[in-house]
């Protein structure tokens, strides 16, 4: 049985509280909208890339402390990363939250690891992945597209 | 003995409302969820069964399982009898002047798509309008959508005010020449606020125009009586009334449903068939198409026998008193905002905590063994018209404590611990 505590890191508190990156960005050039029509939690993620590389991440949106948090997380976590090494991140990130990933692996998640507690709380686990899966929708995207993704 | 009795007073009883005996007859409400004992909060979701509706459902299929109005035989008789004096029970409980004019569905959401399909398609032209409320549950906006766009009415709704009541004037001048429905809740799942239902029909009937009733929050809390309501529709559902999930109610006016066409056709539903064409049963076969849920319907009959055994005035005035008391000390804990304050209300108390997400307050609850709804309830205009993506939602039925009310507190005490 899932803790409370497990769930509601210190990390993800503080995340929630004061949650990095978050604002629109004006010279963005992917941008995706994430839903969950179950729960009404809404994001939309920014992205700035330099070739293939994502030079800046941003977000904004309403959503409980799991989501917040997480779509803190992740922008500080892509930036820097190429197109493939977030997509490989986001495959880990979802193992991780799904309680699919080895434990050797959770180590390389780094601070993405307080999210293992999500994966005792099924329900859960769309709150804390729709911010990534707009980060995926919006770098697979079109720029000039601004797709809405759903995690139902 | 007089006739006057205290509200907390069961009729023809002396004995205070004793929720710690009726609380007996629920087995569920005996087990712990996360090591605490169960605080079960969200009966505007789904209330819980008592022993009776559970023996019924157990009963049937271990001695009388028979499909009905087929079989010649000794159980598809005994089934039959069963299952359509269930239909005598429902037609009495909601003051129905005939069971002809009680049609089983699988809940109110079909109810409400029966009448959408049915009356609306056969009744609504283009232009036409049907009147809602901003208060409404999707499950009594949504058929309506999907009437107007195959027919080419308009759906519009009446507003409602800060507090979460129904703005009466908006809506009398909404009542127009085009209206030919009115569909309207009697008890909002999401704010609780009870409409004054009577003196709505009436303004809708002073132009002509059928009221339907969405009573699925309604009929556990308040005594119904679609005469005196003098509705044209009510439609409700079992599991919300301590009854099975999969079965529901549909009241209709009699001229109205031997007007409406069919809405679905099958077996059981027919006069006779031949490859060209068929006639249809009478009301209520005629709504009725294929075996439908036998034991469901019976479980049900249980449930209204064991309501009223409890009595709907005690039931109503103990869960007023329930509700007075959690509201007052809800409101009390720092931080904490109620949305929909109307002087009517019944049942539910929905509210934010300041800078907390509803779903983070649910799942804290949770821990402490508290089970409420956290999200939009199914009732997203509402959600939007009171400026919030989502509430926490307690819901009460006539089973809860006063105790229950004390652990809720405490449980967003401890919010604001893990939160700050």
């Amino acid at each position: 049985m899932g803790s409370l505590n497990e769930l509601y890191q210190n990390v993800i508190l503080e995340h929630n509280r004061s949650p990095r990156n978050y604002r629109a960005m004006a010279d963005a050039d992917r941008k995706a909208q994430g839903n969950n029509p179950l729960c009404g939690d809404e994001v939309t993620v920014w992205l700035r890339l330099d070739g293939d590389v994502i030079k800046e991440a941003t977000f904004q949106g309403s959503g409980c402390a799991i989501s917040k948090a997480s779509a803190s997380l992740m922008t500080g976590a892509v930036i820097g990363k190429t197109r493939i090494e977030a997509e490989a991140l986001f495959d880990r990130f979802q193992r991780l939250v799904t309680g699919r990933l080895e434990p050797a692996e959770a180590e390389t998640l780094g601070k993405l690891a307080v999210f293992s507690g999500v994966s005792e709380f099924p329900i859960r686990v769309k709150c804390a992945s729709l911010s990534w899966h707009a980060m995926k929708q919006a770098l697979a995207g079109d720029p000039t597209d601004q797709p809405v993704i759903s995690t139902e | 003995m007089t006739a006057a009795t205290t509200p907390l007073t069961r009729p023809g009883s002396p004995a205070p409302f004793d929720v710690a005996r009726l609380r007996d007859d629920f087995p569920i409400l005996a087990r712990s969820v996360r090591g605490k004992p169960l605080v079960y909060l969200d009966n505007a979701a789904t209330t819980q069964k008592p022993r009776a509706v559970i023996d019924a459902l157990v009963h049937f299929y271990a001695e009388d399982n028979a499909n009905i109005h087929r079989g010649v035989h000794y159980l598809s008789e005994r089934a039959t009898e069963a299952y359509e004096a269930v239909r005598e029970r429902v037609a009495r409980f909601i003051h129905a002047p005939s069971p002809r004019q009680i049609v089983f569905t699988r809940g109110t959401t079909e109810s409400i798509n029966l009448v959408a399909q049915s009356f609306g398609r056969s009744m609504l032209r283009p232009g036409d309008e049907i009147l809602i409320t901003g208060m409404e549950h999707h499950s009594n906006i949504v058929p309506w959508q999907l009437a107007a766009e195959a027919t080419g009415a308009v759906v519009r709704a009446a507003p409602i005010t800060d507090s979460g009541e129904l703005d009466l004037d908006a809506f009398r001048r909404l009542l127009g020449d085009r209206t030919r429905l009115v569909a309207l809740v009697h008890l909002s799942n999401a704010l609780g606020t009870i409409n004054p239902v009577r003196e709505l029909v009436a303004m809708a009937h002073a132009r002509g125009i059928p009221v339907l009733v969405d009573g699925a929050q309604s009929a556990s809390h308040l005594e119904v009586d679609v005469q005196s309501l003098d509705c044209d529709f009510f439609a409700c559902s079992g599991h919300k009334i301590y009854g099975p999930t999969g079965v529901g109610i549909l009241y209709g006016r009699a001229e109205l449903l031997e007007r409406m066409p069919p809405w679905q056709g099958g077996g059981d539903m027919i006069s006779s068939v031949t490859l060209e064409r068929s006639t249809w049963a009478p009301v209520p076969a005629k709504f009725e198409a294929g075996t439908p849920m036998i034991a469901e319907v019976i479980g049900l009959g249980a449930a209204l026998d064991y309501v009223e055994s409890v009595g709907l005035p005690a039931i109503e005035a103990w869960e007023a008193e329930l509700l007075a008391a959690a509201t007052a000390a809800v409101g009390e804990v720092p931080g904490v905002r109620l949305v929909g304050t109307a002087p009517q209300k019944a049942s539910v108390l929905s509210f934010v905590v300041d800078d907390v997400h509803p779903h983070d307050v649910g799942a804290v609850l949770d821990d402490e063994g508290v089970a409420v709804r956290a999200g939009h309830h199914c009732a997203q205009p509402v959600m939007q018209r009171l400026g919030v993506p989502a509430t926490v939602r307690a819901s009460f039925a006539f089973y809860n404590t006063l105790a229950e009310v004390q652990a809720l507190v405490h449980g967003l005490q401890r919010v604001r611990a893990v939160f700050g």
